[in-house]
């Protein structure tokens, strides 16, 4: 039997939904979607957009289907406790307030001129290359979240490794790594991609380079370290808002 | 050329008569890769010397076969006069030309829809007995197949796929018998090894892996906690000939993260088992994790190996656990020899005299999360281990990782997920791997050869002083045998999460493996003219 807890017994239905639903969670998805739902070997579930599941029709299907070709799986249960389970991830996207009172059209221009966000970020076909591709940010992130990674921005690299480790290709998690060549040459950029034998850097010219790891004197990764500078003491507080209002309304390529 | 071409196409009309005496002496025909792991003592090792340290540099592609599913292509091929039989998923099967890679037949099963997995409907292998190949299905079912045309002889129900129950293991065969295992340790089945009559498919014998009542064992359990046990058996074991005995792990008891309704050891979960191949009767058994909680499997390829261990000469098995420690017994009688830890573990400050461990207070799943090492994959995996007489080397595909581990509750409902808990890595540590090469007398390591991440290929060894594995960037590489040294590399552009094997054709010796949804064959282009 599932645990029926008190203040739940005077809670009201949605809530109910809910919690019954986090007990399922508890049970079939966080295995591999973390216990709150930020992912592990599955994907991470606290973003507002599913791109698998763009509608509770859709997310259903996926939990009693599961993905094709993925390691998703599909679950056996009732039509109810689908119903819980669907209303409990969807409050996982709905955790972080989606509202910002900043000015969107003035956080646009501080975006690529005072802040020159743009040299190292892309929205769209405009912008660097090196930080994270922001153009659906908005789907992806809170205002919390952004506002966190715009004053202390080493919080917001991702600190565990565990979800793509399944995969070839390296997340975006932008590793700044530095090397030093066998003549000498000394490098310093963003991993792209790395394996046993090799690794791929861009550096902050946006060049690429390949190297094997038997060329290289020294490879060092600056773990838990953000080529991006605080914006504290940078923006204004009300700046700061207005470059947020900005990034919200980013959804992604048309 | 028309010589070449008579033999290959004598070699095709042969191709069917895989008799079990063959098998049995695997060892004296390399050219052929017969079994799961080679042989039947699971030393994944082949007496191949084609390929060596001196021309592995010059290794490279021959041919590609690409499966149509996107789930992982965990098979290992069989090899056989000509021709490779390989599982693919879901639950198909093929048979390929060896000059090409080219499919002579391929076998397709339709998987129900809702066929339980834990990780991916996925297959390891088939067998192959006189003209037949043995494939278990993802809906738990055994089939036989025409050799030759991949038509279906026989198709027999081995558990109800609607439970939780699933095959995703190569069957290994033997004598007249097919013996399979099952898979569903995280759907509360009741676990079970089975052997099959070969020609008629009618079930001989089976051993429930957890005991019902009246049974040894069954007072490890609560009440009826023994009907959702788990104990699956999902990976190939090994057999001794001469002692008519079957080595097969079981997995982890269910449900897989809350031990508290199931207090006791839970036999046989994590535990080596010694079956009488004729009547599947327990010779011996031996737990590695008493009443685990951790998910640690003990679902790996029994190594069997013959030596002279502290002055005595002795019929040995040795196992790397996912539990984090190396073990060797006596196979005659289950006594545990030797037991050592070969990978990070924080679980246990050792084991007894016994092999028993001596668990540490506080490293059991909890409500807030419990860090311990190895993580819920363990600090080796079913991608199967190697023994090298050349080097007497057992070589380890072994896992860093760390998990902290979550505990629920969870109430058994037929064919639906019963874990009672989660687990995620942890923050800011990244996970890492490598190829161990250990003494299986001493459980010493010898040398360790780094990886990006912790691997899911397994590792085969050679005559050539060679040993190769796969990584799940995607690189496949050959190392010194004796040293671990790197000697050769591919991208192949997908994961490797099957275990390589070695073949010859034309004379010429081959390593096969999969990464991704392809099976690459390798061979040494000709030295450069001097």
């Amino acid at each position: 039997m599932w645990k029926i807890t008190g203040w739940l017994l005077i809670g009201t239905s949605a809530l109910w939904a809910a919690d019954s639903g986090e007990s399922l969670f508890r049970i079939h998805c966080a295995p591999c979607h973390g216990l709150d739902g930020a992912g592990g070997r599955g994907p991470s579930l606290t973003v507002r957009k599913l791109p698998r599941a763009p509608d509770d029709a859709a997310l259903s299907g996926v939990i009693s289907l599961g993905i094709p070709g993925t390691q998703m799986p599909g679950t056996r249960m009732t039509a109810d406790e689908n119903r819980q389970l669907v209303a409990y991830i969807r409050s996982l996207g709905r955790s972080q307030p989606a509202q910002s009172h900043g000015d969107r059209s003035n956080g646009e221009r501080l975006f690529w001129s005072k802040g020159n966000c743009g040299r190292c970020h892309t929205i769209g076909p405009r912008g660097g290359r090196v930080g994270p591709d922001l153009t659906g940010i908005g789907t992806m992130r809170g205002p919390e979240h952004l506002r966190e990674s715009l004053l202390d921005p080493e919080a917001g690299i991702p600190d565990t490794f565990t979800s793509y480790r399944r995969v070839i290709f390296m997340p975006d998690n932008f590793l700044q790594v530095r090397v030093v060549t066998r003549d000498g040459s000394r490098i310093t950029g963003v991993r792209v991609n790395e394996d046993t034998f090799t690794i791929q850097i861009r550096d902050y010219s946006d060049r690429i380079y390949s190297f094997r790891k038997d060329d290289l004197r020294e490879l060092l990764k600056d773990w838990g370290k953000s080529p991006m500078p605080s914006y504290l003491g940078v923006l204004s507080d009300s700046e700061i808002e207005d470059v947020i209002a900005y990034l919200m309304t980013l959804q992604g390529a048309p | 050329m028309r010589t070449f071409l008579l033999l290959y196409a004598l070699g095709c009309t042969l191709s069917a008569q895989v008799s079990y005496d063959r098998i049995a002496a695997a060892a004296s025909e390399p050219g052929n890769w017969l079994t799961y792991s080679g042989g039947y003592a699971g030393n994944r090792y082949s007496a191949l010397k084609g390929i060596d340290r001196g021309n592995v540099a010059r290794l490279r592609p021959a041919w590609i076969y690409q499966t149509n599913d996107l789930n992982n292509f965990e098979a290992t091929p069989i090899v056989a006069d000509g021709v490779m039989y390989v599982s693919e998923p879901p639950s198909n099967a093929a048979a390929l030309d060896l000059r090409t890679g080219r499919p002579i037949w391929i076998f397709r099963r339709s998987v129900p829809s809702d066929a339980g997995v834990c990780c991916g409907q996925v297959n390891r292998g088939v067998a192959v007995l006189g003209d037949r190949v043995f494939l278990g299905t993802l809906d738990s079912h055994l089939v036989a197949l025409d050799a030759k045309t991949g038509h279906l002889l026989w198709d027999r129900t081995v558990a109800d796929y609607k439970s939780g129950y699933s095959i995703t293991v190569a069957p290994l065969a033997l004598k007249d018998k097919v013996i399979v295992g099952i898979s569903g340790g995280e759907y509360g089945i009741r676990g079970f090894v089975d052997a099959y009559d070969a020609k008629s498919g009618e079930r001989l014998w089976r051993f429930w892996t957890v005991p019902g009542p009246g049974e040894p064992g069954h007072e490890t359990w609560d009440g009826d906690s023994w009907q959702t046990g788990s104990a699956a058996t999902w990976v190939t074991g090994s057999y001794d000939a001469a002692l008519n005995l079957l080595y097969w792990g079981t997995g982890n008891p269910g449900p897989n993260y809350n031990g508290e309704g199931r207090s006791g050891d839970n036999l046989y979960s994590t535990s080596l088992l010694a079956l009488d191949a004729s009547s599947g009767k327990l010779k011996w058994h031996f737990q590695f994790t008493p009443h685990d909680t951790h998910d640690w499997d003990a679902n790996h390829v029994p190594v069997l190996l013959d030596a002279v261990f502290q002055g005595k000469s002795r019929k040995l098995v040795a196992v790397a656990n996912r539990n984090g420690f190396f073990y060797l017994f006596d196979r005659q009688t289950g006594e545990c020899l030797l037991g050592r830890q070969y990978a990070k573990q924080t679980w246990a400050k050792g084991l007894d005299d016994l092999g028993r461990p001596i668990v540490m207070p506080a490293t059991e799943p909890a409500p807030e999360g419990t860090l311990v090492y190895p993580g819920v994959h363990g600090a080796t995996n079913w991608n199967s281990p190697s023994y090298s007489p050349d080097t007497r080397l057992m070589y380890v595909a072994a896992r860093e990782e760390g998990t902290v581990f979550y505990r629920a509750t969870a109430e058994y409902r037929a064919g639906s997920y019963f874990s009672a808990g989660g687990m995620r890595g942890i923050p800011g540590v990244e996970p890492s791997g490598s190829v161990k090469a250990l003494d299986p007398l001493t459980g010493e390591q010898r040398w360790e050869f780094p990886l990006h991440s912790p691997p899911w290929a397994g590792v085969l060894s050679t005559a050539g002083g060679l040993v190769f594995s796969g990584a799940n960037e995607g690189n496949l590489f050959a190392l010194d045998a004796a040293t671990g040294k790197p000697l050769w590399d591919f991208q192949a552009g997908a994961p490797v999460y099957a275990s390589p094997i070695a073949y010859e054709f034309e004379g010429r010796q081959y390593i096969a493996v999969t990464a991704g949804r392809s099976l690459m064959a390798f061979a040494t282009a000709d030295a450069p003219a001097k």
